[in-house]
């Protein structure tokens, strides 16, 4: 732009006024903006205890809607597009003509975020989403009654504290898993069979540890710190009060020293270890078997103290406009043979027990599917709130703000 | 980067500059000439006006809202709580401040990068190879900023490129964080000082460097004295792009950064992760208020006539 002639001063007095013009119609935008959009949702009250409010359950089933708008982990409704062997939901639109509208997430607050939309009817969602989704009203109890398949689902993953509220469904259980500790077999020896080698032990490895980069990860040094801290007194990894938060937080801070970098991309995890950048840290199943199948030497082990881990739910919106085919789909992923092809694909145990008759030989052994006592040593993620998840009346603990704004100063 | 110009066409009863006033009758029979410049600009303006500052001032008011922590509803209240934590909690100073000291970085480093590539463009080349110049320097603006963050990853890594040429000199990759973030980002925004600085070095007549010659100063004192003051606001404009372009990135950081957080990835965070709309907001205030700074201060150097 060429420099305008400062000698006429017409030229700048026309210019304020412009500029007073434009700023008019700024506010008017925003003034009619906000008026339209008042009002949020029910919230809890901020402090107290935890009533979801009220959303109505659905009574029966009616005819399908001819199309489900799904919002999945990836890997949980592939309809042949990454890899034609890998499809379960072209299935399932014969069986119910219902078409599948599959969008992924990457991470459990992405996933709360777009549930927020309302455009999807159903949603896997984890155990540190599906407590916000409840408590938001963005998801319906579900009438376990009218999915056939619920009465298979192994009892250990039914009215739990994160897919359920005062013994009220939420969801349907899709499967679980552990987080697990990975390392490079070349570089890491002996085996590590303990957390300790990724927070107490980590300097030993200065600069290569990963870590998950969400606020849940501080669940997993609350976990080392029950077992070695007791001092502490924390029995419940996600439900701290604030001394215990700042503990897990400094332990944390701590690790950071030694991290090389955080992941979320399962990918760049994958990456990060055939590389060499990362030789240890935490990792998903999947994501072991993945590099063990790009030739990297890695090994992943649950170690002594047990792990956090995931239970997923698939979850009905409160404002979804195909719940029959919704229900639909909750009936159809937890059936034995969608429940084979997910697990095995991703690398899980599936809710299903029936499930395991259809997978490989030794799979549900391998990700101790039936095994109550397994699953008990998995702390599955759940959504830190503020009345104490371990059942103490006398403080307040930390909530997932609390643990959001945590993890930022972890980051530093 | 056209030279256009705002300027009013000339009044028909004589040039602009005629020292008699203009008769104000005349002014009262047709519309001045503002007010048909105004007329013609109402629809960019509107536009202007309604969809991007209108969104923007939309930003700035949530920044005044709070959120629900646990559900995520938010709570349109007005508080300063946003601001006052983000003042009070000194994890924010810190990752301000490093995000600061990382643009200011940046565009040094492409300061000193683009200017002799820019002088060599300007006043060396011959106008064929001043054309391929211009082509190479826009290459790598037609690749995916991904591709092209990705490939420093890979360049960074323990077993990458750069490893294996440091090693025969001791010396190792600077592994993933800031200094990986820096590099990355000095050679993703390269190009937009590159050509303000070869715009600016381009209008620079010819004679004055031959004058400075005649009169027996060496081609070093020539640059110091005669190129730099003159390509100083061409410079300046081009730290515009590089500076506010860093200040705003967050995803060369989360590929190459490592442990390392800017202020892009806290709202990033906040935004995408923890749905934290209002706490975003109040943090992109900050280098909103840089900028306007910045562009204050920029003014008085005259650079803005060189975008």
């Amino acid at each position: 732009m060429r420099k305008i002639s400062p000698r006429r001063t017409g030229t700048r007095r026309s210019g304020a006024r412009r500029l007073g013009v434009l700023a008019g119609v700024a506010l008017l935008a925003v003034v009619s903006g906000c008026g339209t959009s008042g009002g949020g949702g029910s919230s809890p009250s901020a402090n107290g205890g935890f009533t979801p409010p009220d959303v109505p359950m659905k009574q029966s089933l009616g005819s399908m809607e001819g199309q489900v708008n799904i919002l999945a982990w990836p890997g949980y409704a592939e309809d042949g597009s990454n890899d034609p062997k890998v499809d379960w939901v072209t299935p399932f639109e014969k069986q119910t003509g219902c078409q599948a509208n599959v969008k992924y997430f990457g991470t459990s607050d992405e996933a709360v975020k777009l549930m927020k939309t309302g455009q999807y009817d159903v949603v896997s969602a984890s155990g540190d989403a599906s407590l916000r989704l409840i408590a938001a009203g963005d998801v319906a109890p579900v009438n376990t009654d009218l999915v056939k398949n619920y009465a298979d689902i192994s009892p250990f993953l039914k009215d739990r504290d994160w897919n359920s509220v005062n013994g009220q469904m939420y969801g349907i259980p899709h499967g679980w898993g552990a987080n697990l500790l990975m390392y490079n077999t070349d570089v890491v020896k002996p085996a590590p069979t303990s957390w300790g080698s990724v927070f107490t032990g980590a300097s030993q490895y200065a600069g290569k540890v990963t870590a998950y980069d969400s606020p849940i990860y501080i669940a997993d040094a609350a976990l080392y710190l029950m077992k070695h801290q007791p001092g502490l007194k924390i029995t419940n990894p996600y439900a701290l009060d604030s001394d215990q938060l700042q503990a897990a937080v400094d332990l944390l801070k701590k690790q950071r020293q030694n991290v090389s970098e955080y992941w979320s991309d399962y990918l760049k995890e994958v990456q990060a270890f055939s590389t060499g950048d990362s030789v240890i840290g935490t990792t998903w199943e999947v994501i072991a078997q993945v590099a063990q199948g790009e030739k990297v030497p890695v090994k992943a082990v649950l170690p002594q103290e047990g792990s956090t881990g995931w239970s997923d739910t698939w979850m009905v919106s409160s404002k979804s406009q195909h719940s029959n085919c919704a229900y639909a789909w909750m009936d159809y992923i937890t059936g034995p043979q969608a429940q084979a092809d997910v697990a095995q694909y991703f690398g899980e145990a599936p809710a299903n027990p029936k499930a395991c008759d259809l997978t490989a030989k030794n799979f549900c052994d391998a990700y101790h599917a039936s095994d109550a006592q397994y699953a008990d040593k998995i702390w599955y993620w759940t959504t830190p709130i503020s009345n104490c998840l371990d059942g103490r009346k006398d403080v307040q603990c930390t909530d997932y703000g609390d643990w959001t704004q945590a993890w930022t100063e972890v980051k530093g | 980067m056209t030279a256009t110009s705002l300027e009013e066409p000339p009044a028909p009863d004589g040039p602009p500059g005629a020292d008699r006033p203009p008769p104000s009758r005349a002014r009262r029979r047709r519309p001045r000439p503002g007010v048909r410049t105004g007329l013609l600009l109402l629809p960019p303006m509107l536009w202007l006006g309604v969809a991007y500052l209108g969104a923007l001032a939309a930003l700035l008011i949530t920044a005044f809202w709070s959120q629900d922590d646990f559900t995520g509803e938010i709570q349109r209240v007005w508080t300063l709580d946003n601001f006052r934590q983000l003042f009070t909690i000194d994890v924010y100073r810190t990752i301000t401040v490093r995000t600061l000291l990382i643009a200011a970085l940046v565009t040094v480093v492409d300061a000193v990068l683009a200017f002799p590539i820019a002088l060599y463009m300007a006043k060396v080349a011959s106008a064929r190879a001043q054309r391929l110049l211009v082509i190479a320097v826009l290459m790598p603006l037609w690749a995916s900023y991904l591709v092209k963050a990705y490939a420093w990853r890979a360049m960074l890594s323990e077993n990458g490129l750069i490893s294996w040429l440091l090693a025969p000199f001791g010396l190792d990759t600077p592994g993933y964080g800031l200094v990986a973030t820096t590099v990355t980002l000095a050679y993703l925004w390269l190009p937009y000082m590159i050509l303000p600085v070869f715009a600016g070095l381009e209008r620079l007549p010819g004679s004055l460097l031959e004058a400075s010659s005649d009169l027996g100063a060496h081609s070093w004192t020539t640059l110091r004295r005669v190129v730099l003051p003159m390509a100083f606001p061409a410079i300046v404009a081009g730290s515009i792009f590089t500076f506010s372009l860093s200040m705003g990135d967050f995803i060369a950081v989360t590929i190459v950064g490592g442990t390392g957080q800017l202020l892009g990835n806290v709202v990033y965070n906040n935004v995408g992760a923890a749905n934290n709309l209002p706490f975003a907001a109040a943090v992109a205030t900050i280098p909103i208020a840089v900028m306007l700074v910045y562009l204050a201060v920029v003014r008085r150097t005259g650079a803005l006539e060189n975008l």
